[in-house]
């Protein structure tokens, strides 16, 4: 066992770096639900806008764009959720389901001619003096802009959920669907938006894997993490800042074991790689020990005439 | 009405199968564990499954299912497959051992080969390559060409293929470098190439500067791009995408031969049950192009590896070989039996860290 071959420096940055997909899909979801819609597309959605991202960057050549395309391409796919739950009825289990079959099987055909190409890779911030301090440098003040992106996103969501009227009316439709119709919100079309938000958003987090976090496209390169994000909102009873705790504990505590069994620590490698799982859950249900709960009207379908 | 409509089903169904048999096609299925856009291990079958069309044209029809779960999922496909007409079906992870024999047992004139198991019926039998010849190879380029000494190892499964091969790579690094270390990390998947880039990437960070995988994606040699200074070798495939650096050279596995040989033998008639397990030697295993950035001396020496096990000179487990705990496995000049190498569950010695048992 060699501790010393850990550096809790790089540790700590790269479970920052692997924890942003979940948080940036994860926060995205939560807008939806918070909304009253619960879209199983989250793993759709993520492939989806890790391939769109992937070839516009790299048919551009600007990551910047890779990332607009990619909110474009979750945002878009998530339009046929929209179609099927809120303007056919459709049940919203059984369309998010189809919805992550429908973008696994797009984002493969998407990617035929994108295998083993290095896309233009976005360059990391540097501010001068910040970035150059000890420690601190690297951890907070090295990342690439979507990192910080990402944290901006949960902190706007939090903003807008707590203290704005926009924030009320949404959480107003997610709670009692009728009564927001009876005082005349436009429950449909308000879902609409946060539904495409959300989409937006996985394709963000789809795209910071294909673009900076491996960075590569290969077919079903999410692997579950859109999984990961619903049971996270979950557990993060459906608030901002607790998605970015419980995201930056699954990303540290994946790291964190892999650098264990790297310098040879003596736990049996099975307790170590459900570790991730077991911490967030545990923490997070701990957290949760108040009165949050879900959003009332979460999964209900609503049409005016009711 | 509905029994007319099952008569005429019925009639459909049995006009299809008699115009299947009027064609006379042979029907070879593939069931794969992961998509044939991974660039490794199922990418490697598809080029099997072409290389097939290819060769018998207009007298084959193949079929291929990807993303298949290993356990009962499996065994619906292979059901689906054989009631669809599949004459041979090609199982292709070793995760599908079990459920290949229970539909074997219920379709005996369809013949079934397995990869990477051991377990074999009248009509179904198993193959595989000898993968840590090619890990010897590896193994020898690794230590020879390490400026850290440290070797980082990214492993799916504990299970003997892949123990195998870290036992191999560990031997004969050790041998052109005596202070050499392993660092491994278990993924636990086959295929999860942001885990696999982060197991990397961890690697990196730790020290290594050669980075072995026994997982299916290309994640891991992206992230040793993006390191700069670190050496990889493809996996299954030849993954000459990273070619010069990071990847240096690769074990790719050959199947076309093997399922061209076995479809021939289900045309002509000759199919008997078989356990195949092939090396360099006769070309199921092959060594890609060693990449420029690798010293002339070095690639000598790994060429000469490469040459004395194809000829059969050479077997990478020859003695003396202890085993981790310091016992006695292999006396001098002995080699290992195939029946140890098919089940190995321990590592040599000189090798850190425990497998997950």
């Amino acid at each position: 066992m060699d501790l010393s071959a850990i550096n809790p420096v790089l540790l700590i940055a790269s479970l920052m770096v692997a924890a942003t997909p979940l948080l940036l899909a994860a926060i995205g979801e939560l807008v939806v639900e918070k909304a009253g819609v619960l879209n199983l597309g989250v793993e759709g959605m993520m492939i989806t806008g890790a391939i769109s991202g992937f070839a516009i960057s790299v048919e551009t050549g600007s990551p910047w764009l890779g990332f607009l395309a990619a909110a474009v391409g979750g945002a878009v796919l998530s339009l046929l959720f929209v179609v099927l739950t809120q303007l056919a009825l459709a049940n919203q289990v059984a369309s998010g389901l189809s919805l992550t079959l429908f973008g696994l099987g797009l984002s493969s055909l998407m990617g035929q001619s994108y295998v083993g190409i290095k896309p233009p890779q976005m360059a990391d911030v540097h501010i001068p003096v910040l970035s150059d301090l000890p420690v601190l440098g690297p951890i907070l003040f090295s990342h690439d802009p979507m990192l910080y992106l990402g944290v901006g996103i949960i902190a706007a969501v939090w903003a807008l959920l707590k203290f704005t009227r926009v924030g009320l009316i949404l959480r107003a439709v997610g709670e009692n669907h009728d009564a927001a119709h009876a005082l005349g919100y436009k429950v449909v079309r308000i879902r609409v938006l946060a539904i495409l938000f959300g989409g937006a958003c996985a394709g963000l987090g789809g795209a910071y894997i294909s673009l900076i976090r491996v960075p590569q496209w290969t077919e079903g390169m999410t692997a579950g993490v859109g999984w990961i994000a619903l049971a996270l909102v979950v557990f993060a009873s459906w608030k901002p800042w607790r998605v970015l705790l419980g995201a930056y504990l699954f990303g540290g505590v994946t790291v964190v074991q892999l650098n264990l069994q790297a310098a040879g620590v003596a736990i049996p490698v099975e307790y170590l790689a459900m570790s991730p799982y077991l911490v967030t859950i545990l923490v997070l249900v701990i957290l949760s020990a108040d009165k949050s709960s879900a959003p009332a009207s979460l999964g209900r379908i609503f049409h005016a005439s009711h | 009405m509905k029994l007319t409509s099952l008569l005429a089903s019925a009639a459909m169904v049995l006009g299809l199968a008699t115009g299947a048999v009027a064609q006379d096609k042979t029907k070879v299925g593939f069931v794969y564990v992961g998509p044939v856009g991974d660039g490794g291990w199922t990418y490697e079958h598809n080029q099997g499954r072409l290389a097939v069309e290819a060769e018998f044209g207009d007298k084959v029809e193949t079929v291929y299912v990807e993303n298949v779960a290993e356990g009962p999922d499996s065994e619906r496909v292979m059901t689906q497959m054989a009631l669809n007409g599949a004459d041979l079906i090609f199982t292709t992870s070793f995760g599908y051992m079990d459920p290949t024999i229970n539909v074997a047992k219920k379709f005996p004139n369809v013949k079934f080969e397995h990869a990477t198991g051991y377990k074999t019926a009248p009509n179904v039998s198993v193959y595989s390559a000898r993968f840590y010849e090619g890990r010897a190879v590896q193994g020898t380029i690794a230590g020879m060409m390490t400026k850290s000494n440290v070797i980082g190892y990214i492993g799916s499964y504990p299970i003997p293929e892949v123990i195998r091969g870290i036992n191999s790579a560990y031997i004969h690094a050790k041998k052109v470098n005596p202070d050499v270390q392993f660092k491994i990390v278990w993924a636990f998947t086959w295929f999860d190439p942001a885990k696999e880039a982060d197991a990397a990437k961890v690697l990196i960070e730790q020290g290594a500067d050669v980075i072995l995988q026994h997982t299916d994606s290309t994640a891991p040699q992206a992230a040793a791009k993006n390191a700069g200074n670190v050496i990889t070798f493809g996996q299954a495939s030849d993954m000459g995408e990273y070619a010069p650096m990071p990847r240096v050279s690769s074990i790719i596995d050959n199947w076309a031969p093997y399922y061209i040989e076995r479809t021939r033998a289900v045309m002509d008639g000759t199919w008997e049950t078989s356990n195949r397990w092939d090396g360099i030697g006769k070309g199921m295993v092959k060594i890609g192009e060693i990449s420029s950035a690798v010293p002339e001396d070095v690639k000598a020496k790994a060429l000469e590896v490469k040459e004395a096990i194809a000829s059969g000179a050479y077997h990478p487990f020859t003695g003396p070989l202890n085993k981790q705990d310091g016992s006695a496995w292999l006396a001098e000049g002995d080699v290992a039996d195939d029946g140890t190498l098919a089940g190995m569950n321990f590592f040599v010695e000189g090798i850190d860290g425990e497998i997950p048992q």
